[in-house]
């Protein structure tokens, strides 16, 4: 697991003033540098710096994955020999149709160890990839978790306690 | 807008993938695309306007900031599902919560400073009245983040 990077009030100021919206405009780190009371080469050099230590995971957007036609998904919870786990979780990561794939914890009559969540244009779609992805792969035992309602979906706001 | 155009989808394409880190990181954008950095913005900010972009910014590590993560499974009485969904969303640290198909009919994932503030606040979920069964699944290795949608 990623391990902890020692974090400055600077970068906290920095991380606290990236989190909300991007501005879209000409110099959007002007208008951040201003919002954390730093200049703007002072904030970005230390960007780079956050970036280059992988604090920042990316820059960039996210898309509404039903306005741009991914109208289904499923979070897929597998059953991976331990043996097997590293390799597996490997193979699944590197489907483009795969986005987020977790080893996790098992519990008690809760046998499943690995997390993928599959995108695709439809339900039967999504039905298909998991299907490959378990062939491909040489896993059988899975469950397939389809959202019913979402409840809630935001984007942490550290450093807000 | 009804339809992306070719050029909607080129910009959306590489935004997805990396915004450069410099002082005007929309004109590095619009020299990759052969256009100027005007045409980026005002293109980006009707896309934004007309919700194909979730969010443009800064997507963390929440490890490396010292946050500690976890899925979190319920079994909800299904009559308190609503309830029981709305007392999860009041916590800041509980950036998606799902009603799911399953055994299992909620799901959520929490973020949280520290193992302590973490405990206490499965405790308090676990004690909500309708939950039946609580299953922590912490990580144990991220193979994958990366939510991009390559658009044809």
């Amino acid at each position: 697991m990623a391990q902890e990077t020692a974090m400055t009030e600077l970068d906290k100021k920095i991380v606290r003033a990236l989190q909300g919206d991007f501005p879209l405009v000409a110099e959007p780190y002007q208008v951040l540098a201003d919002q954390a009371g730093v200049s703007k080469e002072e904030f970005l050099a230390r960007v780079k710096v956050l970036e280059e230590q992988k604090v920042i995971r990316k820059m960039g957007a996210v898309l509404r994955h039903r306005e741009v036609g991914f109208s289904a998904n499923v979070l897929v919870a597998w059953v991976v020999p331990e043996a097997r786990l590293d390799e597996v979780a490997q193979k699944m990561a590197a489907s483009p149709s795969v986005s987020h794939c977790y080893d996790r914890n098992t519990a008690p009559d809760w046998p499943y160890n690995l997390y993928t969540m599959v995108h695709g244009h439809s339900r039967e779609e999504c039905e298909q990839i998991v299907e490959e992805l378990g062939k491909e792969c040489g896993i059988e035992e899975h469950t397939k978790l389809y959202s019913k309602k979402e409840w809630k979906k935001t984007s942490m706001k550290y450093f807000c306690e | 807008m009804k339809e992306l155009t070719s050029f909607d989808k080129s910009l959306l394409n590489l935004l997805q993938s990396n915004l450069p880190v410099c002082s005007h990181p929309f004109a590095a954008l619009a020299e990759e695309l052969g256009t100027d950095e005007q045409t980026v913005l005002t293109r980006l900010q009707l896309l934004k306007q007309e919700g194909y972009l979730r969010r443009i910014g800064t997507f963390f590590n929440s490890n490396k900031l010292g946050y500690k993560g976890t899925l979190v499974a319920l079994r909800v009485e299904p009559d308190k599902i609503e309830t029981v969904a709305e007392a999860i969303n009041r916590y800041p640290g509980a950036t998606h919560n799902y009603e799911r198909e399953g055994r299992y009919n909620l799901w959520f994932t929490l973020l949280t400073p520290c193992i302590e503030t973490e405990k206490k606040i499965l405790d308090e979920v676990e004690a909500l009245p309708g939950v039946e069964d609580l299953l922590n699944l912490k990580a144990n290795k991220k193979y994958k983040i990366n939510v991009q949608f390559k658009l044809h």
